[in-house]
C-alpha cells in the first residue's frame, strides 16, 4: 500500500473529517475521521446505537451533518463549494449525487406495489432515462448475478427475506454506482439465509466493487473486509486491517465490544 | 400410569358425538325482531295513509328524475373538488414549508369547525353579492331553462360548500393514507436519486392509495346523502324537487318515500362498488415479510397512530 501522502482526495471513495451531527440536543456523530480508497470493503463494527447508521446515512445525505468535512467521490455531499462559501445543493443536484450512491437497507425497503424486475428497472428509466429495453436486458443480468432469475415477475412479499434482500442489492446496482453502502443487511433475515446474501456482497467485492458495510458479521468482516472500523459513542475508536483489529486490538472499548460477539 | 391407558381414553373421546352450544338467547332474540318487523311491514303496506299509489305515481315524475339527476351530478363533482383540494391540503400539511401547512391546518379549523349548514347559506349570500365570481367554473350541460345568474349562484354556492367542505376531510384521508407507508420507502427511493415528485408519484401515492380509497367510498356515500342540504338554498336536488311536489299537492309523506327510495338505490348501488373495491385494495398483502415488529420506521400502523 503507498503512503497515506501521496494520495489525493480524488483516489478516496469516501473522505471524512471531524463529522459531526445532532438530533435535536443529542450528538450523535462527535467528530468522525474515515478514509475508504475506491475499490475497497469497508466494514464498521460498533455496539447499537454508536451512530454507525447515522454516518453511512450521511454518506447519501438522507441526514445532513452539522459540522466536519464529508465527501464522497471527491464531492462535498450536499454542498457546492464556491468562492470561499459552501452553499446547500438544490434536491435535483442532491439526486444526481445520490444516483451514484447505492444503499441496502436492513429491512429492505423494496417497494411492495411493483414486481421484482419493476422495482430494479423504476430508477434506471425514471432517473437516468435509460431507455426501458436496456434497462430490462442490465435488470435480468442482475438477476442473474443475484441468483434470481427465476422471480423477475414476482411481487417482494412471494419472497423470503434473503432473495428480497438480494433484489434490493440488484436495485441499487441497477443504478451503477461507484459506492455501495450496507446497513446490517443481514440483521433482519432469518440465520439460514444469510450466506445467500453475504454470498452476493462477497462477489462484488470481488469485482472490486468500493463497498461500505455496517455489519455483526465479524467472519464476514474479518474475510472479506479490507479494512474494519470500530465505532463507539459517535467516533471511530479504532480502525486497521480485519488481522489487526481483530488479533491485536488495542482500545479496551474495542476489545469489549469484540469480547461480546466473537 | 401407562401410555396404553391415555391411548385409549383419547380414542373414546375422539368417537363421541359432539352437541354444540345452543344459543336460545340468540333465538329469542331473532324471533322477538322478526315479529316487530313484520308487524312494521304490514303496517306500511295496509295503512292507507303511505298511499303507494301516489309513490308509485311520481317514482318515475320528471321532476323527480331531473332532481335525482342533479344530486348524481353534485356528488361526483363535490367530490371530485374534494378529493383534489384535500390532496393538496395534505401535501402543504405534511411539507416543511411553514407557512404552508400553517395555511392548511387553518383551512381545517375553519372548514371542520363550522356546521356544513351554515357555510352553505354562507357561500349563497356571498354569491350573490358577487354574481362574477361565478366566471370560469365549469357546468354541466343543458340546464338553459332557468334564469342563469340565479341559477349559476345557487350552483356555485352548492359546489363551494359541499366541495369545500368535502375537501377538509378528504385530507385527513389523504393524509392518514401518505402516513401509512413506511419512512423506508421514501429513503429507498430517494437513495436512488429519485426526485421528491417522483417519489410521491410513484412510490408514496400508489401505496398511499390501499389505506385511502376504502374511506373515500365512504365519503362517497356520505356526499351523496349530504347534498340534500342544498335544498336550503332551493336548488332543486332529490329532495328539493320532491319537496316542491308535496308543497303544492300536500302528499308530503308518499314524496319523501319517493326521494328516499332513490337515495337508498343509489347507496346500494355504492356500497356494493365499495365492496369490490375494497376487496381489490385489500391491505393484507403489503406487509413485507421479514419487517422487524420492533423496528418503527416499517410499521405502518404505528407511523399512522403516531401521525
Ligand atoms: N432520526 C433520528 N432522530 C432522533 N434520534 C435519532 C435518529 N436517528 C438516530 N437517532 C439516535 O442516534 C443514535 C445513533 O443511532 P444509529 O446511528 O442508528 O446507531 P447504530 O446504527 O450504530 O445503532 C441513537 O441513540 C438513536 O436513537
Ligand atoms: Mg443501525
Amino acid at each position: 500500500m503507498p503512503a497515506s501522502g501521496s494520495k489525493s482526495a480524488q483516489d478516496f471513495a469516501v473522505m471524512a473529517r471531524g463529522v459531526e451531527k445532532s438530533f435535536g440536543t443529542v450528538k450523535v456523530l462527535k467528530g468522525v475521521d474515515l478514509a475508504v480508497e475506491y475499490g475497497k470493503v469497508a466494514c464498521i463494527l460498533g455496539p447499537s446505537g454508536s451512530g454507525k447508521s447515522t454516518f453511512l446515512r450521511c454518506m447519501n445525505h438522507l441526514e445532513r451533518i452539522d459540522k466536519g468535512l464529508l465527501q464522497v467521490g471527491g464531492q462535498l455531499v450536499g454542498y457546492r463549494q464556491h468562492a470561499g462559501r459552501l452553499y446547500e445543493m438544490k434536491q435535483g443536484e442532491v439526486a444526481r449525487q445520490r444516483a451514484d450512491i447505492g444503499m441496502v437497507f436492513q429491512s429492505f425497503n423494496l417497494f411492495p406495489h411493483m414486481t421484482v424486475l419493476q422495482n430494479i428497472i423504476e430508477a434506471p428509466v425514471g432517473v437516468k432515462k435509460v431507455d426501458r429495453k436496456q434497462a430490462i436486458d442490465e435488470a435480468m443480468q442482475l438477476l442473474a448475478k443475484v441468483g434470481l432469475t427465476a422471480k423477475a415477475a414476482s411481487y417482494p412479499r412471494t419472497l423470503s427475506g434473503g432473495q428480497q434482500q438480494r433484489v434490493a442489492i440488484a436495485r441499487a446496482l441497477a443504478m451503477k454506482p461507484k459506492l455501495m453502502l450496507f446497513d446490517e443487511p443481514t440483521s433482519a433475515l432469518d440465520p439460514e439465509l444469510v450466506g445467500e446474501v453475504l454470498n452476493v456482497m462477497r462477489g462484488l467485492a470481488q469485482d472490486g466493487m468500493t463497498m461500505i458495510v455496517v455489519t455483526h458479521e465479524i467472519g464476514f468482516a474479518r474475510e472479506v473486509g479490507d479494512m474494519v472500523v470500530f465505532m463507539d459513542e459517535g467516533v471511530v475508536v479504532e480502525q486497521g486491517s480485519p488481522d489487526d483489529l481483530f488479533t491485536n486490538t488495542k482500545s479496551s472499548r474495542a476489545r469489549a465490544f469484540l469480547s461480546k460477539v466473537l | 400410569m401407562t401410555d396404553a391407558a391415555d391411548w385409549s381414553a383419547d380414542r373414546d373421546v375422539e368417537q363421541m358425538p359432539v352437541v354444540p352450544l345452543r344459543h336460545h338467547g340468540r333465538w329469542l332474540a331473532a324471533v322477538v325482531l322478526l315479529v316487530v318487523l313484520a308487524g312494521l311491514i304490514v303496517s306500511m303496506i295496509t295503512n292507507p295513509r303511505f298511499k303507494w299509489d301516489i309513490v308509485l305515481q311520481y317514482l318515475f315524475d320528471d321532476a323527480i328524475i331531473s332532481g335525482l339527476l342533479m344530486t348524481i351530478w353534485l356528488t361526483v363533482a363535490a367530490m371530485a373538488i374534494g378529493i383534489v383540494l384535500g390532496t393538496a391540503i395534505a401535501l402543504m400539511r405534511i411539507s416543511a414549508n411553514p407557512v404552508l401547512a400553517s395555511v392548511a391546518s387553518g383551512y381545517l379549523w375553519i372548514f371542520r369547525g363550522t356546521p356544513l349548514l351554515v357555510q352553505l347559506i354562507f357561500w349563497f349570500n356571498l354569491s350573490a353579492l358577487y354574481p362574477q365570481i361565478t366566471v370560469g367554473l365549469p357546468f354541466g350541460p343543458s340546464l338553459g331553462t332557468f334564469d342563469a345568474n340565479y341559477f349559476i349562484t345557487v350552483y356555485v354556492a352548492a359546489l363551494l360548500g359541499l366541495g369545500l367542505n368535502e375537501g377538509a376531510y378528504m385530507s385527513e384521508i389523504v393524509r392518514s393514507g401518505l402516513n401509512s407507508v413506511p419512512v423506508g420507502q421514501r429513503e429507498a427511493a430517494e437513495a436512488l436519486g429519485m426526485s421528491s415528485f417522483r417519489v410521491m408519484w410513484r412510490i408514496i401515492l400508489p401505496q398511499a392509495m390501499r389505506v385511502i380509497i376504502p374511506p373515500t367510498g365512504n365519503q362517497l356515500i356520505g356526499m351523496l346523502k349530504t347534498t340534500s342540504l342544498v335544498s336550503v338554498i332551493a336548488l332543486q336536488e332529490l329532495l328539493y324537487s320532491a319537496q316542491l311536489i308535496y308543497t303544492a299537492n300536500f302528499q308530503t309523506m308518499p314524496l319523501l318515500i319517493v326521494a328516499s327510495i332513490w337515495y337508498l338505490v343509489l347507496t346500494t348501488v355504492l356500497s356494493i362498488g365499495q365492496y369490490f373495491l375494497e376487496r381489490h385494495f385489500g391491505r393484507s398483502d403489503r406487509r413485507t415479510a421479514a419487517v422487524r415488529a420492533d423496528d418503527a420506521d416499517d410499521n405502518p400502523a404505528e407511523a399512522a397512530r403516531e401521525g
